[in-house]
C-alpha cells in the first residue's frame, strides 16, 4: 500500500482530482481510498487529503502521518511545518511551482523532487489557474500507481477534453 | 447486475435509500451529511428515482413530514448529524414511540460547542435512550447495505421501530472507496414492498395518538422494549437473508474479528474498526493474542453477544469516540461493562477515548491502547485511556 498526502487551498481541486484517481484505481482492478479535511468552504484556505492506493483492501480509515509521495498543489504551502511532515525518508514530493526542485525548501530525507508549473500549464490549456488536472498527470508520470490512460480519460470525462490536455501537458513536462 | 463504483460514504446513503424505493424523503442540509440528500434530491429531479423530495426549512419540519407520510403508509427516509438531530430532538422521539418504521442516516458529528463540523459520536450517542434502533457502519459498502437491511428490519412485524444507520463524519462519509452496488433488480428480489397495517387515510379520518394515561402507556412502553429485544433476533436473521443474496455477511449485532484464542480485545465501532483490524494482525504477528470485538448495534445492546465474545479475554479495552459525561468513561465501555455483568471480575478492562471533533483514531492510538492493556498486571479497572497526541 502506498501513502500520499496532498496538500492545497480551497478552489484548487483537490478533493475532486483525488476521487478521480480512487476511481480510476477501482476501475482497473486496484483498491483506493481518499479521506478528504476541509473546514467550511472557504477559497483558499489550506485543504489537504489523505490518499491511498494498493492491490489488497484498505481497512485502515486513519490520516496519514508517514506518506510514501507528497502532492503540493500551492509551493507556498512548503512553509508551513505540517505539509512535509513525516515524508518517509527517500520519499516523492511533487511541487507546483515554476521553480527547479534544488530551489526548493524540502525537508533532507526527500528522495526525489520534483516540480511541475501545473498553474501555468493550467492557464494555456484550460484558461483557468486550476492546476489539479495538470497535477494528476505529474502524479501518474512520477508514480506509475494508476493507469495513466485510464486516468486521462476520466479526467475527460469529469472535466472536459482540455482538462486532459493540461494533464498530458504535465506529463509529458515532467523530467524523470 | 451489481455494479462496482468508488463512492463516498454519504453517497452509498443515498444509494441505499433509493434502492429501497422510497415513497417520500424530507431533509435539511447540514455538514457532514448534506450530500446525502443533495444525492436523492438529483435523482427525484432528474427522474431517476420515483419518489416526492420535500423541501423543508429546518430538521423539525424534515421529522414531522416524514412521520406524516410513514403514517398514511408510506416507506420513507431522512438524513441528518449533529445540531441538525438536536433540532429533530421532539419529533424524533414520536417516530419511535408512534411504532413507525423508517430509515434515516446520521454521518456521525461532534456537538458544538466549542464549534465542530467534524466527527465524533455524540450526536447519535446523545439519544440512545430515544427509543430507536442504532446500527454503526465501519466501511462505505456496509453503510449501503445497512440501508437495505434497516428496511428489512424496521418493517418487520415484529420489530416496527425506526432504524439509524450511523457512520463517522468525514472518515466514513466523505471517504471514497470501493463499493458494490446491487442492482434495482436484486434490491427489489430481497426488500418486498411494505405495507403498514394500519394507516392513516383522508378517506376514513381517525385521530392518530390520543391523550393516553399512564397505566396504557406503560404498556405501550413495555410492548416497545420487549419488540427491541425481540429485534436483536431479527438483526442477525435478516443478516444472513443479506448474505444469501448479496454474499457479504456482517455478523448480525456483533463481528469478532481473530477472537480465536484471544487474551486479549479491542472492542469498538465505526470506522476505528479498521485500522483495528490492522493493528489486530500487526500484534498478532508479533505474538500478542489481540482480538476485536465490533459493536454493530447500539440499541439494542447486544448484550449477551458481548458478554460471549469476551469470555476467554484476560483483559479489553473500549474505544469510544464520544464521551459519557455520567462517568469516567466512554459510554460503550461503562455498556459493555454492564454487559458482562459478574463475568467482569478477573478481566483487566478500561475506556479508551479519542476522535473528538475530527481528531484521527490512529494506529498508533490503538496500538498503544494495546500495549497498555498487554501490559497491565492486575485486574480490574485501570484508568481512562485519552488517545491524545
Amino acid at each position: 500500500m502506498q501513502e500520499i498526502r496532498l496538500h492545497g487551498r480551497g478552489g484548487q481541486g483537490l478533493v475532486k482530482a483525488s476521487h478521480l484517481v480512487v476511481k480510476t484505481a477501482v476501475e482497473t482492478g486496484h483498491y483506493g481510498q481518499f479521506i478528504p479535511f476541509f473546514g467550511v468552504e472557504r477559497k483558499g484556505s489550506p485543504v489537504f487529503g489523505f490518499l491511498r492506493l494498493g492491490e489488497e483492501p484498505i481497512r485502515r480509515r486513519t490520516q496519514v502521518y508517514e506518506p510514501d509521495l507528497l502532492v503540493v498543489l500551492d509551493e507556498t504551502l512548503l512553509a508551513l511545518p505540517a505539509t512535509c511532515a513525516g515524508l518517509k525518508p527517500g520519499g516523492t514530493v511533487i511541487v507546483n511551482s515554476t521553480r527547479a526542485p534544488s530551489e526548493l525548501s524540502l525537508p533532507p530525507q526527500t528522495g526525489r523532487a520534483v516540480a511541475v508549473d501545473a498553474t501555468g500549464i493550467a492557464q494555456r490549456e484550460i484558461g483557468r489557474s486550476i492546476p489539479n488536472t495538470a497535477m494528476l498527470g505529474a502524479l501518474a508520470r512520477v508514480t506509475g500507481l494508476v493507469d495513466a490512460e485510464r486516468l486521462f480519460a476520466n479526467i475527460a470525462a469529469e472535466f472536459g477534453e482540455n482538462n486532459r490536455a493540461a494533464a498530458l501537458a504535465a506529463y509529458g513536462a515532467v523530467r524523470m | 447486475m451489481s455494479e462496482v463504483k468508488a463512492l463516498t460514504g454519504n453517497k452509498c446513503a443515498a444509494l441505499g435509500a433509493a434502492l429501497c424505493r422510497p415513497d417520500l424523503s424530507a431533509a435539511y442540509p447540514i455538514t457532514p451529511q448534506s450530500s446525502v440528500v443533495e444525492q436523492l434530491a438529483d435523482m427525484v429531479y432528474s427522474g431517476e428515482l420515483d419518489a416526492r423530495m420535500v423541501q423543508v426549512e429546518s430538521e423539525h419540519s424534515a421529522m414531522s413530514v416524514v412521520q406524516g407520510a410513514a403514517a398514511a403508509g408510506g416507506r420513507v427516509f431522512t438524513a441528518t448529524s449533529a445540531q441538525g438531530l438536536a433540532l429533530m430532538f421532539e419529533p424524533y422521539f414520536r417516530m419511535s414511540t408512534l411504532r413507525l418504521p423508517m430509515v434515516m442516516a446520521i454521518a456521525t458529528r461532534e456537538m458544538t460547542s466549542p464549534e465542530t463540523i467534524w466527527s465524533g459520536q455524540q450526536d447519535a450517542m446523545s439519544v440512545r435512550e430515544a427509543g430507536w434502533i442504532q446500527c454503526f457502519c465501519e466501511t462505505n459498502q456496509e453503510i449501503l447495505d445497512m440501508i437495505l437491511q434497516g428496511y428489512m428490519l424496521t418493517e418487520d412485524p415484529r420489530v416496527l421501530i425506526p432504524v439509524n444507520v450511523c457512520y463517522d463524519g468525514f472518515y466514513s462519509s466523505h471517504l471514497v472507496e470501493r463499493v458494490e452496488i446491487p442492482s434495482q433488480a436484486e434490491a427489489d428480489a430481497f426488500l418486498p414492498p411494505y405495507s403498514l397495517p394500519a394507516k392513516l387515510d383522508p378517506r376514513t379520518p381517525q385521530a392518530l395518538d390520543p391523550m393516553t394515561p399512564g397505566e396504557l402507556l406503560m404498556k405501550y412502553r413495555r410492548d416497545h422494549l420487549e419488540s427491541m429485544r425481540a429485534a436483536l433476533a431479527v438483526i442477525d436473521e435478516v443478516d444472513a437473508k443479506f448474505a444469501a443474496a448479496f454474499g457479504r455477511s456482517y455478523g448480525g449485532c456483533v463481528e469478532s474479528y481473530r477472537m480465536e484464542g484471544a487474551d486479549l480485545a479491542i472492542v469498538t465501532l465505526g470506522s476505528a474498526c479498521g485500522a483495528a483490524r490492522d493493528l489486530v494482525d500487526e500484534l498478532r504477528a508479533a505474538g500478542v493474542r489481540l482480538g476485536l470485538v465490533k459493536l454493530r448495534f447500539t440499541r439494542p445492546f447486544p448484550a449477551e453477544r458481548v458478554k460471549e465474545a469476551l469470555a476467554g479475554v484476560k483483559g479489553f479495552a473500549v474505544v469510544d469516540r464520544s464521551v459519557s459525561f455520567g462517568w469516567d468513561a466512554g459510554p460503550m465501555y461503562v455498556e459493555t461493562c454492564a454487559a458482562l455483568g459478574e463475568s467482569l471480575a478477573g478481566k483487566a478492562h478500561f475506556s479508551a477515548i479519542g476522535g473528538l471533533g475530527g481528531a484521527d483514531i490512529s494506529m498508533a492510538h490503538l496500538r498503544e491502547t494495546a500495549l497498555r492493556l498487554a501490559g497491565l498486571a492486575a485486574p480490574g479497572r485501570a484508568e481512562t485511556l485519552w488517545l491524545m497526541d
